[in-house]
């Protein structure tokens, strides 16, 4: 008989097993499950009941077999090798596990997820007398060609340096021993569901920039903070999100794939190694982490998933970098969340998600931060979340966008008719919105342009303006309208089309610096105020509409940075120019 | 593969599709019994859930005629497996993957289980072979990739099935002579429906390169459970072990669904959308997930699956999880269709998001993304004045609005309504700017100036009226 302590399988039903006999474990232990030894959580104890969910398929488990406790909650790895490296939802290495088991994952497979091999260079930041404590740092790691990685001081940790070498080390090697007898390796252990320590979080002060104009104009969000990205099916949000992990401005991207397709990871092996790190001579996936469980995987391992994600991502944080998650589908972690608490024959709220399914989404909204980070020197690290909400057809009054809404601090609604219309990013500007552009107000008018909040509120008004008009128009057609207010008309198209549309596929216009950003917009309102002026003296709109500014000042996007500054200056001469022209030119004919 | 295990009369309860029985040691989650009764009728089923005290199986046929003490269970295999071989090209298969067309067994290579495994993520390699499929609106506007999984959104009535069979006969991969073939599965389809494929695939002399599944509207629910898996079995070991591109047909998702949610009726589940069940979304995954293509394997599975969307509603949770889970999709429109446009295929909620893998310079043409990019921009912006024009006349537009408006109506006419020839994606491309001469050269800017000046159809130019204002 095995005399390893068990338990033993008394029901089988699809990823949830219920097992006898398992009254030595506690809530959230992984379980090693039935002859496969297939890994599982504890999520509900019941006398000497345990009902487990399996991260692995079940097929051919069979009551009877046994079920052996770890004791220990799930836990990730944290250390040099994260950076590049593709787990699965509960950490499992997929590069390696293809070594292994080739084109298709086998059930069942352990294995490390940072590699005991291979042999990292280790430089102290301490000598042997130091005072340590939690969160200090240790030494550094070349984890990447640019991105330097620290060994910090576990939790509880306190004492004496006794020694700290310089070398070449494998992780289960010591690399800083204490006086009191504690060793530190260059790794560490951490449960997911517990957010990591900090000092204390900080307020926010300035954006996360991401490139894209409609969000660092019109809502932005700041560093540290959260915003959630709605929307129904193929209205943009992978490629939202994977635009973000390309340009923003991070120096570590987590990226989640929760529940979504193969091949969105394919795009994201096939390009990022490839695309240069925005800010270094480095590629980009040396800065990134990518967390996988696409939706044809074991659900409970979905579910794992973004705490596996939001692990990793705050213990970056923790070593003062800027870092980045995105979280694509929040929504199919919800319906895991569904799936399991139907297993346990919950209470369903609505729609059948579980009651606590808000508390759980603020949880892990709320491991976003901007922080001042544990240790005895002061360092700042952030940790910004970007997480995708897919509801149902597309309606947003369901419970996980409505939950996602209440705990982001900016809601980026997708639509689907501007998706349609193939306007992407396909961000409907009346429907979002941002709570953090006051606390961002100052640093954008002073880092930038003194004119910025004034331009984002024109730009906004004269949204506004064009719903009120749109609705004018479908009573009575447009050739009822005023000059003044079909220019503003036109003026909100150039808005749409020219300024806030922006092809993530195009070189020059995926991404745009805030200083082209507010360039580009404030020409357009130039344009706009010196057409309304001409208006005024009695020039008609079409005479404007026949010149061609129209089309240098849609062309704008697709000037490169570099030419920009000049490019500019240029247009702004040629509309006073031009407008002047036609205006004369209309003076002598009256 | 019967193992021959003991046979067990233990049966507690039957309900629906579910058989309810006492401990059976032998039975594992996921197993295959076979079920008799005392006519001597055997039947198959799968086990659902098991536990130390009893198991539910779910029947794939009919429960009709079975009772409690007269019915008995013997375990057939761990796991539901499939004999594959490639001598399965060519034949007629029930919907469980049995021969039905009276040319005898065949002998399998290998057993290979129906579930599938799961495709590891870093061993896909990116589809972006373009498939030539002759049809503008798909090649032109949604293009199709190899290795891709692009449903067709139907309504009842619609001429879904048309267009599949065209896709099967005019496939092709520019430059290359394909190792091509097709697994064809169809799920709850009439009689009349599966005639007309095998017709269409025997009139065009391609049913030798087609595997037919059918589980017809009068053959068991349940069995339509199974269908789906069976074809991706034979499509994955067609193209992974054997190095085809195999293009597998999936008709009707919308009858597999409902058989999906009659299970889940049976077993009492809490229903979902529409009581369709919670997990559906993974479940349709696990069968859309099977597309791909793997790393250093030169054979591919493109998968085209077609439903019905009921009421033409889009947000119906049987388009809606497939949307979320297909690289895009083609829609067919009613009102193109009534307006006799043939294929009706709306290209504006229509997507195909492998597109840019597989289009531009040396795939097929540097132009392509940009002009179409500018031709659905024009195409919507038309679609929108022709809803105001409804509401105020045409009276009240001006000149560039009646442009547009022409555009919208010279795109459905020339480009969509091509009937049923065959058009190179060259072809297609002329036709795009031809019809931006409607469009005034300013306003094309979603295109840039080089392109522009090379392909611009300049006799439009200076005067000359497009030809088809
Ligand atoms: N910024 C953009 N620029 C250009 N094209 C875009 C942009 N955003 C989205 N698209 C287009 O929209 C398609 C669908 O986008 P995406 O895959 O991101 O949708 P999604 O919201 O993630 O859908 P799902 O919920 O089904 O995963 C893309 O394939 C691309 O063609
Ligand atoms: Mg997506």
């Amino acid at each position: 008989m095995n005399n390893e302590k068990h338990g033993t399988i008394i029901k089988v039903s699809g990823h949830m097993v219920v097992a006898k006999d398992m009254q030595d474990s506690k809530m959230y232990d992984m379980v090693e499950v039935g002859n496969l030894r297939l890994l599982g959580e504890i999520i509900r104890l019941d006398k000497d009941k345990a009902y487990i969910q399996v991260y692995d398929d079940t097929t051919g488990l069979s009551s009877g077999e046994l079920v052996y406790p770890t004791f220990n909650p799930l836990i990730v790895e944290l250390g040099p090798g994260l950076l590049g490296n593709i787990f699965d939802g509960v950490q499992r290495p997929l590069e390696k596990i293809e070594l292994m088991s080739k084109n298709f994952i086998s059930r069942g497979i352990k294995m490390n997820a940072l590699s005991r091999e291979k042999k990292w260079y280790f430089i102290p930041n301490v000598i042997s007398g130091d005072m340590v404590e939690p969160g200090d740092v240790l030494g550094e790691i070349k984890e990447k060609k640019n991105i330097i990685h620290k060994v910090l001081v576990p939790v509880d940790t306190y004492g004496k340096v006794a020694k700290a070498e310089e070398g070449e080390y494998t992780l289960e090697e010591e690399v800083v021993f204490l006086e009191d007898g504690t060793k530190i390796k260059m790794y560490q252990k951490w449960p997911v569901k517990i957010p990591r320590r900090v000092k204390e979080k900080l307020g926010f002060g300035r954006p996360f920039v991401t490139g894209q104009r409609v969000f660092d104009c019109l809502f932005p969000v700041a560093e540290g903070g959260s915003a959630s990205i709605p929307g129904g099916f193929g209205t943009g949000k992978t490629v939202t999100e994977q635009t973000l992990a390309k340009y923003s401005e991070a120096d570590i991207i987590v990226y989640i794939g929760c529940g979504e397709r193969g091949n969105e990871i394919t795009d994201v092996l096939h390009e990022f190694p490839e695309l240069s790190d925005p800010k270094g001579e480095g590629i980009l996936m040396d800065r990134t982490i990518l967390i996988v469980n696409t939706s044809n995987m074991p659900v409970a391992a979905r579910e794992a998933s973004i705490y596996t994600g939001v692990t990793i991502a705050e213990y970056y944080r923790d070593m003062g970098y800027k870092v980045a998650l995105m979280a694509d589908s929040i929504s199919r972690w919800a319906e895991a969340l569904r799936e399991i608490s139907s297993r346990l024959e919950e209470m369903p709220g609505e729609e059948g998600y579980p009651t606590y399914l808000s508390t759980r989404l603020s949880n892990f909204f709320e491991r976003s931060g901007r922080v001042s980070c544990l240790g005895s020197k002061e360092r700042i690290g952030s940790l910004t979340i970007v997480g995708a909400v897919s509801p149902p057809g597309g309606d947003f009054s369901e419970p996980v966008t409505q939950s996602a809404m209440r705990v982001s601090g900016a809601f980026w609604a997708l639509d689907s008719s501007l998706a349609s219309r193939r306007h992407f990013p396909a961000i409907n500007w009346h429907r979002s919105y941002t709570l953090y552009f006051p606390l961002l107000r100052d640093w954008l008018n002073s880092r930038i342009n003194p004119d910025w909040e004034k331009n984002r509120e024109k730009v906004v008004m004269i949204l506004q303006k064009e719903a009120q008009l749109q609705e004018v128009v479908q009573l009575v057609g447009p050739d009822n309208l005023q000059d003044e207010e079909r220019l503003v008309l036109e003026i909100s198209k150039m808005v749409r089309d020219d300024f806030l549309a922006q092809n993530a596929m195009d070189s020059i216009d995926a991404t745009t610096s805030l200083e082209k950003q507010f360039a580009m917009l404030d020409n357009l309102l130039f344009f706009y105020e010196e057409c309304k002026k001409v208006i005024q003296e009695g020039v008609s709109i079409q005479e404007i509409l026949d010149l061609p500014l129209r089309e240098d000042l849609s062309r704008q996007k697709s000037i490169p940075e570099e030419e920009f500054v000049e490019k500019t200056h240029f247009l702004k001469k040629e509309i006073i120019d031009k407008l002047d022209k036609i205006q004369k030119y209309s003076k002598v004919t009256i | 593969m019967s193992l021959l295990t003991k046979e067990y009369s233990r049966v507690k309860y039957i309900s629906g599709p579910l058989i309810i029985v006492n401990y059976i040691p032998e039975l594992c989650y996921g197993s295959i019994v076979e079920i008799s009764n005392k006519t001597g009728e055997i039947r198959h089923g799968q086990v659902l859930e098991v536990s130390e005290e009893y198991a539910v199986i779910q029947v794939f046929e009919h429960t009709l005629g079975l009772d409690i003490e007269k019915t008995f269970i013997s375990l057939l295999e761990n796991e539901a497996t499939l004999g594959v071989t490639k001598d399965l090209v060519g034949r007629i298969l029930s919907g469980s993957g049995k021969p039905i067309d009276g040319f005898g067994e065949i002998i399998p290579d290998i057993y290979l289980p129906i579930s599938g495994q799961v495709m590891n993520p870093t061993s896909r390699e990116r589809p972006s072979d373009f498939i030539q499929t002759g049809i503008s609106t798909i090649d032109g506007f949604n293009t199709l990739v190899r290795g891709q999984k692009l449903p067709i959104f139907s309504g009842a009535g619609l001429p879904a099935d048309e267009i599949a069979s065209q896709i099967v006969k005019q496939a092709k991969v520019l430059g290359e002579d394909p190792h091509f073939l097709v697994v064809f599965a169809g799920m709850g389809i009439t009689q009349r429906e599966a005639n007309f494929f095998i017709n269409y695939f025997e009139e065009s002399g391609s049913l030798n390169k087609v595997v037919t599944l059918l589980n017809l509207a009068s053959d068991p629910t349940i069995e339509r459970i199974l269908t789906p898996r069976c074809a991706l079995t034979i499509a994955e070991y067609l193209a992974f072990h054997l190095n085809y591109h195999v293009l597998v047909i999936l008709t009707d998702i919308t009858n597999y669904c409902q058989a999906l949610r009659e299970v889940g009726a049976a077993r009492e589940e809490i229903p979902g959308r529409r009581g369709y069940p919670g997990y559906m979304y993974t479940d349709l995954a696990t069968i859309y997930e099977r597309a791909g293509r793997i790393k250093e394997k030169d054979g591919s599975v493109t998968l085209i699956p077609i439903l019905t969307m009921p009421d033409d509603d889009v947000t119906h949770p049987i388009a809606d999880l497939t949307g979320y889970i297909t690289e895009g999709q083609i829609v067919l429109s009613r009102k193109l269709y009534r307006n006799g446009i043939y294929p009706p295929i709306d290209v504006l909620p229509s997507l195909s998001r492998l597109m840019n893998n597989g289009i531009g310079k040396g795939k097929t043409r540097e132009d392509h993304r940009q002009l179409v990019n500018q031709l659905y921009s024009c195409y919507a912006e038309g679609c929108e004045i022709r809803k105001l024009v409804a509401i105020v006349g045409e009276e009240a537009l001006n000149d560039s609005d009646r442009r547009y408006l022409k555009f919208a109506q010279a795109f459905e006419e020339k480009m969509i309504n091509q009937r049923d020839t065959n058009r190179e994606i060259g072809e297609t491309l002329k036709l795009c700017w031809k019809l931006l001469s409607i469009i005034p050269k300013s306003e094309l800017t979603r295109i840039n100036k080089d392109l522009i000046s090379r392909y611009f159809v300049e006799i439009m130019e200076d005067g000359v009226e497009s030809p088809f204002l």
